[in-house]
């Protein structure tokens, strides 16, 4: 295992389910828990997150489709290399409704040279959040755990447990082999007229994106970087120096577009999609949808509160990055117009 | 349920600074527990000392010194030299911000607070200055949950912080979980055929914000004082007199049947009676059910299994819903309230001349299934409820406080004759106490003379399950004493496996007995409990008369029961149990 955790840490392996974290710490988390576990290796797990449902984000969809030959590699090789005891795909319930036949048939290979693995469907937003879907896969009410314990330490049933996004299982088996080229998948949609998926360098800047895909819409435009719901909003200028984080979306708006109904379509998907645990997200994301129903202008003053307790006091992400899109869309273009 | 570890520290200790303030702690406690203990002020709606540590409600929060961040104390643990700010500028407007989210119509929704009466959330939320008008929430479109006829959930209120859920489980009943997603986020109740409430009311004794609650009978109690051909009896359960005064921060544990007494009086009831009565004649009726059970034992009959107690309507609901095969070994003796309620309508009516129709008897308990019990049509007598209303001691406090009346500063005064109680009575509120009470008065039928020791201390205590065996004469008596439902399953596997195991047990549904019951004052912790438990038995110590059967009221009674037909003796001291369905 040393060798492949210091092979991720020279490819600078980052997590693409949106996080960022350096997939050799998370290696090296596990390999510590599992020395330290007094039941020995053996017993740890691996989950794929391919929950993916973040608005605009379709890249994992995309793998699953096309590489998946990489994707079963990269997932043989985490556990083949830690040692765990099942590997899980917890899978967006839509793709697996379209792939079944596919992923089945993978799986059941798998388990003849010796891996065992299965498939959990995954049904929301919020499953995505890797203590969320530790507990939906568990049976549990699907809501975030709190850390510490991490999923490394204390994971699925009390177990070290390795969580991978799709495209970093991807990437770590293209590591293995050597292949790999420090790019990434980049869902590019929006007021364009290529939309698709689209393996570029990670040093590309938004708008090197939109110019390599001849995407570059012909009227004024912004960009919503990172995530449908939960990412960045920059204007055409600063898109000339922004890279692209996150789940590796760029959503193009066009200027003209009308504001309270993208605020509108942002926080209904925050409503719909928060578990419902903290107070913040589970009361502040309807009130704020409420605020927009019941105020024909943007009623900014009273929105402003609930924005920030829900980006100071949220318990999990979710909660915490509801405030990212609106206020940057504030900041970053409609202050601008 | 989150398998988070229970707030303890490591036992190492370290110094913390809060405001400034250096106070002792454990390495690893969590700082909202520290700062409680050293009396700073944090609001927090979803931290309960005996329950998992949740996260969920955000209102305690505070600042590390130097960090621009805001944390929940509730889980930021103690280190050594860390320097917390408890209300900064920040801290409060967030904090307030998101209790505004959670009590965003509180005022209009919470009947308590819409009938005029004093509500301790609305005292909370007033004192962090919270409007509870700010928002509408989200409506779950859910009616009023009804559990029997003790407890209702009320959907407007429930701010989804799961304390109920994680005591329901605890207890060993899991009839609770939360349901829906986002804004509908609520409680919902098990629709397995097989669990079913035992309307204990742990859930209300844990609800921060009184959507879980008792159904109320303010309203019932406030008409029958009002008006002016009823003769209206308050009787008070055992363990109401310990623990009352936290109501108004006097310190668990502490005695208040005088000032009790005194503050009946200025509500206007007609009579100060005590269930502590009516516990010694349930002591005299069931110690003599045992000793029937235990000579027919010694004399080589045939007896199957102990005889339980029957005095907890949670632990008779459970035992009717989950186990109706024990329920010929549940004792006929009436509960306490029953027995002394039915007295006093007969027996004291007829003594003070005065028509029985009239009487409202309203008792004072410390338990939300007493108000299920009071509506059973087969404990009626002379088409007549023996006990007409139940206020917990919660809604005690209510009303007392709603009249501005200062219950620990009243002077003390005394329970009216026919009232008159022992200490055997009295320490029915602690789990054991029954069992204690009991084999005071079977040993002295069995023998002729008191025991010569009156404490029988291994079956006091908090523990959930209790074995002590007593030796009358040349006979050994085996009891087990049990609290709360997970506790009742390993028994009962026990018993089947040698049904003489045991002589006698006592079940109660609540941890550590009715003085821990689902309406006690909130919060109702362990540690609290003990203290209200350490505070009764320091009464009985205290009392001279101590023993049901020396008891002159209840000596009294009797002698008036043997001049009554049989039926009527039946009616008044002997009840029945049938299979329960889900719900009844």
């Amino acid at each position: 295992m040393a060798d492949l955790i210091l092979k991720l840490q020279k490819a600078n392996i980052i997590g693409r389910g949106g996080a960022e974290y350096p997939a050799h710490k998370k290696w090296e988390a596990v390999r510590n828990a599992l020395n330290q576990s007094s039941k020995g290796p053996g017993l740890g797990y691996v989950i794929c997150n391919a929950s993916e449902h973040e608005p605009a984000v379709s890249k994992d969809h995309f793998i699953l489709e096309h590489h998946a030959d990489k994707l079963f590699e990269g997932m043989k090789l985490a556990i083949k290399e830690t040692g765990a005891r099942e590997g899980i795909f917890s899978l967006n319930a839509k793709y697996y409704a379209t792939m079944k036949t596919d992923l089945d048939a993978r799986i059941a290979a798998a388990k003849k040279d010796g891996f065992s693995m299965r498939i959990v469907e995954a049904t929301s937003y919020i499953g995505g959040e890797e203590t969320a879907l530790l507990n939906a896969i568990e049976g549990r009410r699907c809501e975030p755990r709190l850390k510490p314990p991490f999923p490394t330490q204390q994971g699925l049933h009390g177990a070290p447990t390795l969580i991978h996004n799709v495209e970093t299982l991807y990437d770590i088996a293209l590591v293995a082999e050597g292949t790999y080229d420090d790019k990434r998948f980049y869902t590019v949609s929006g007021a364009i007229p290529h939309p698709g998926i689209y393996r570029l360098p990670v040093t590309l800047t938004a708008l090197q994106i939109l110019e390599q895909t001849e995407n570059v819409p012909q009227q004024e435009f912004f960009a919503q970087l990172g995530g449908g719901a939960s990412g960045t909003v920059f204007d055409q200028q600063q898109l000339a120096h922004e890279t692209v984080h996150g789940a590796g979306s760029v959503v193009v708006h066009l200027l003209k577009e009308n504001p309270r109904e993208l605020l509108l379509a942002w926080l209904n998907f925050f409503h719909k999609e928060s578990c419902g645990k903290c107070t913040p997200c589970r009361e502040g994301t309807y009130q704020l949808v409420r605020l927009l129903e019941d105020h024909k202008r943007i009623p900014w003053k009273k929105m402003q509160p609930i924005l920030e307790v829900l980006e100071k006091t949220s318990f999990c992400a979710l909660g915490r990055s509801v405030p990212i899109p609106v206020l940057s869309y504030y900041r970053n273009v409609l202050k601008k117009s | 349920m989150n398998k988070i570890p229970l707030d303890t520290g490591s036992g190492k200790k370290v110094t913390v600074y809060l405001n400034g303030q250096a106070c002792d702690a454990q390495e690893g406690e969590t700082i909202l527990t520290v700062a409680l203990r050293n009396g700073f002020d944090i609001p927090h709606y979803c931290t309960h000392p005996d329950l998992p540590i949740d996260a969920n409600c955000r209102t305690c929060l505070v600042e590390i010194e130097g960090k621009e961040d805001t944390v929940t104390s509730c889980t930021l643990r103690a280190s050594e030299g860390l320097r917390v700010l408890l209300d900064t500028p920040q801290v409060v407007k967030l904090r307030r911000e998101n209790m505004e989210l959670l009590f965003g119509d509180y005022r209009a929704n919470s009947p308590r607070i819409r009938h005029g009466y004093w509500s301790r959330t609305l005292e909370e939320i007033g004192h962090y200055r919270v409007s509870g008008t700010r928002y509408k929430r989200d409506d779950p479109q859910r009616e009023i949950h009804k559990m029997g006829t003790a407890a209702e959930f009320d959907p407007a209120l429930c701010i989804a912080c799961n304390k109920c859920v994680e005591i329901c489980q605890y207890i060993g009943i899991c009839h609770l979980g939360l349901e829906g997603r986002g804004s509908k986020t609520r409680v919902g109740f098990n629709p397995d055929p097989a669990n079913d409430c035992i309307y204990c009311g742990q859930c209300t004794a844990h609800c921060p914000v009184e959507a879980i609650r008792e159904q109320s009978h303010l309203e019932e109690v406030a008409a029958a004082l009002r008006d002016p051909d009823k003769i209206v009896i308050v009787q008070s359960a055992p363990s109401i007199r310990t623990s009352i005064g936290e109501g108004w921060d006097v310190p668990a544990g502490t005695d208040l049947t005088g000032q009790l007494f005194t503050a009946y009086r200025m509500l206007g009831f007609d009579k100060v009676f005590d269930v502590n009565m009516g516990a010694d004649i349930t002591t005299m009726v069931e110690a003599q059910e045992l000793v029937e059970r235990l000579r027919k034992k010694w004399d080589g009959g045939l007896v199957s299994g102990p005889m339980f107690t029957s005095c907890c309507p949670g632990w008779v609901k459970f035992a009717e819903f989950y186990r109706p095969d024990l329920l010929s070994n549940l004792t006929r003796a009436r509960s306490p309230h029953i027995h002394s309620a039915c007295a006093y309508k007969s027996w004291w009516a007829e003594k003070a001349g005065v028509d029985p129709k009239k009487i409202v008897v309203v008792s004072i308990m410390p338990c939300t299934s007493k108000k299920y019990e009071s509506t059973f049509e087969h404990l009626m007598f002379d088409n007549m409820k023996p006990v007409d209303y139940v206020l917990t001691t919660r809604e005690l406090i209510s009303l007392l406080k709603t009249r501005d009346i200062d219950l620990p500063h009243l002077d003390t005064s005394e329970v009216d004759r026919e009232g008159t109680y022992s200490g055997a009575g009295l320490i029915y509120g602690a789990s054991g106490g029954v069992m204690e009470s009991a084999l005071r008065t079977a040993y002295f039928m069995l023998t002729g003379q008191n025991m010569p020791r009156l404490e029988f201390e291994p079956v006091r205590g908090f523990e959930g399950s209790k074995r002590a065996s007593v030796k009358i004469g040349d006979r050994t008596v085996n009891v087990g004493v049990v609290a709360m439902p997970k506790n009742i399953w390993p028994l009962l596997r026990e018993i089947k496996k040698d049904p003489n195991v045991l002589d006698y047990v006592e079940v109660m549904a609540c941890p550590g007995g009715c003085i821990g019951g689902g309406g006690q004052p909130i919060p109702n912790t362990f540690a609290t409990v003990k203290k209200r438990i350490a505070g009764l038995y320091k009464i009985d110590s205290s009392m001279t008369l101590r023993t049901a059967h020396e008891n002159p009221a209840v000596k009294e009674y009797f002698e008036w029961i043997k001049t009554q037909p049989e039926a009527k003796k039946n009616a008044l001291l002997y009840r029945t149990f049938s299979q329960k369905k889900k719900g009844e």
